[in-house]
């Protein structure tokens, strides 16, 4: 086929299920030039762009109405309470969560995991009590859980994965017992795009545990419909920046009652009923656990990202990037000096547009540079889950991770790059 | 502009494929690893002083082209020299990478990594293997030196 051809053949893939030139449009970043080549932006999994929307958003917030959230009187303030407040419910009901009081704004995925790791984990962790992980967490998944069981005695475990990158559920199972006081897992991998079954881990973790489940969802609630009360965890921890909202805010879905029988995570104005110095009373949550003047601007941001990703549709995304993905598995399988570590081979495994790859003879943070000479912007390296690195025996990886803003001829961008990579190294 | 060629040269893509120096750590030297975080490059360097002078130096661990070829480079380079003049070299070395001026040490064959400067992200892979050299000078013993 003619280079031509090929182009036109993929304006069909594109334009088939999804009008990706029109959602391009209103992303402006993408319309810049790297090293004199238009970019192609596949590192979506380390944060993704913002649509003019959510640009706009903030920027308005700060221009028309902006004044602290929960502490005015005046007209400002209740107009930036009423839109931060309002963004909350977006958000409840984008995950469906059955009461917005259950969702905690954070600075992102990592506060919210160790938010948890000490509100909900400290208090009741013993020794000799487990947290039970996955071999393929990032360090924010990992970290939070060793800080805990520093202070409190209890031990980390990680369940393993297999050859095919998937978690291995009957050793999960085996390593489940009565001291198992936490299960934390990636809904999704952010190195490998594996979609972990968590209503099957929650089934077996009732099974066998009292455990709460605690769901690091940052790679998933930008790819695929999430509904917290059907998944049946206890909490759920997600960042705005890779939804394609705006950086410092994040998210912590919890359910109410495991909420409201927590202590604060920080201290300070805003969480407290009443202060003496003999002691303070908190309010109730969500309020209990953002103390200080939160990121009223980027939260009001974020509901407007929810609500971008709403009218796009979900289920539209997920189709365009899959088969984005089966379009790059399909190239790559015909490189024999590109490998795949720890991407099932086997069907039906469940995949985010995520791949991890190594080339032959070339180290990634070569291929990274040689990528950006051409305006492909990848990442390189361990990926936050130098465990996971460990296990699959690679030092790093290669990582292309796909938004829904990217195109079949960013796919063959990325091919053509790759061949570059080979010409100067092979 | 920045050319991918002047980065990659060929002596450097050769050092890299067949690293001079590398592996078999003899037991009785001074040996200091470095490790840069952000990319999980790894290497450890280990010198032999007969008196001031450095009759061996070889290296190991895993990494980029650029830092498996500024390590190689570096072995050649440094062995043999008395301790002062591979602080020298070291000194002179790093400046060509953060364009710091010229201190007068003719660098040779290690000109060919001059390349990197235009690539600021990986400086730091050339520089690594030196900073494990300086630790591993200054004694050593295995501590760890990060490039961050
Ligand atoms: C799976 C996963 N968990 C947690 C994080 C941490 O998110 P953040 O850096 O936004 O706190 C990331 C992204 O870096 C991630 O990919």
């Amino acid at each position: 086929m003619t280079a031509r051809a090929v182009a036109v053949g993929n304006e069909q893939r594109d334009s088939a299920a999804f009008e990706v030139e029109r959602l391009r449009a209103c992303f402006p970043i993408l319309e810049r030039d790297v090293h004199g080549h238009r970019l192609v932006y596949l590192d979506n999994a380390a944060s993704a762009q913002r649509p003019n929307v959510v640009i706009d958003a903030v920027s308005d917030c700060y221009r028309t109405y902006y004044a602290n959230a929960h502490r005015g009187v005046h007209a400002l303030s209740e107009q930036s309470t009423d839109a931060y407040e309002a963004a909350r419910a977006k958000v409840a009901r984008f995950i469906g969560a059955p009461d917005s009081h259950e969702v905690v704004f954070t600075r992102g995925t990592t506060e919210s995991l160790n938010l948890v790791a000490q509100s909900y984990g400290r208090p009741q962790l013993e020794p000799g009590d487990e947290v039970l992980l996955t071999e393929m967490e990032h360090h924010s998944n990992i970290v939070p859980w060793q800080l805990v069981c520093e202070q409190t005695g209890a031990r980390v475990r990680a369940a393993p994965i297999t050859d095919d990158g998937e978690l291995d559920l009957d050793a999960f199972a085996g390593m489940l017992n009565e001291r198992t006081r936490v299960v934390a897992l990636a809904h999704v991998s952010n190195a490998l795009g594996t979609v972990n079954d968590i209503p099957a881990v929650v089934e077996l973790t009732r099974a066998r545990s009292d455990a709460a489940v605690v769901v690091d969802g940052a790679q998933a609630v930008p790819h695929m419909a999430v509904d917290v009360a059907a998944l049946g965890c206890d909490f759920y921890a997600f960042s705005g920046h890779k939804m394609y909202g705006p950086g410092g805010i994040g998210v912590l879905w919890g359910r109410h009652e495991l909420l409201a029988a927590m202590p604060p995570y920080h201290g300070g104005g805003a969480m407290i009923t009443r202060v003496t110095f003999e002691r303070s009373g908190y309010m109730a949550p969500p309020q209990r656990f953002e103390a200080g003047t939160p990121a009223i601007a980027p939260a009001i941001g974020l509901g407007v990202a929810v609500e971008f990703l709403e009218s796009t549709g979900l289920d539209r995304i997920e189709r365009h990037e899959q088969e984005l993905l089966s379009h790059t598995m399909e190239v790559l399988n015909d490189l024999p000096w590109v490998r795949v570590p720890g991407h099932a081979s086997k069907a039906g495994s469940a995949r985010a547009a995520v791949v991890s790859l190594v080339i032959d003879g070339a180290h990634p943070h070569d291929v990274a540079t040689i990528l950006d000479e051409q305006g492909i912007a990848i990442r390189a390296g361990h990926h936050c889950a130098q465990p996971l690195m460990d296990r699959l025996g690679v030092p790093a990886t290669v990582r292309a991770s796909f938004g829904l803003y990217n195109t079949h001829d960013e796919v063959d961008s990325l091919v053509s790059g790759l061949h570059e990579v080979r010409r100067i190294f092979g | 502009m920045s050319d991918l060629r002047d980065l990659y040269q060929q002596v450097i893509l050769d050092h890299y494929r067949a690293p001079r120096n590398f592996g078999g750590l003899k037991p009785n030297s001074c040996c200091a690893e470095g490790y840069n975080p952000l990319c999980g490059d790894q290497v450890k360097v280990c010198v032999r002083a007969d008196g001031d002078r450095i009759d061996g130096i070889r290296f190991d661990g895993v990494g980029c082209a650029i830092s498996t070829a500024s390590a190689s480079l570096m072995t050649e380079a440094v062995r043999g020299l008395e301790r002062s003049e591979a602080e020298a070299l070291l000194a002179s070395f790093l400046a060509l990478m953060t364009g710091d001026g010229d201190n007068g040490v003719p660098l040779g064959k290690l000109e060919v990594l001059s390349g990197v400067k235009d690539y600021p992200v990986r400086i730091k892979c050339a520089t690594l293997p030196w900073h494990a050299l300086r630790a591993a000078l200054e004694g050593g013993d295995t501590e760890t030196v990060t490039t961050e």
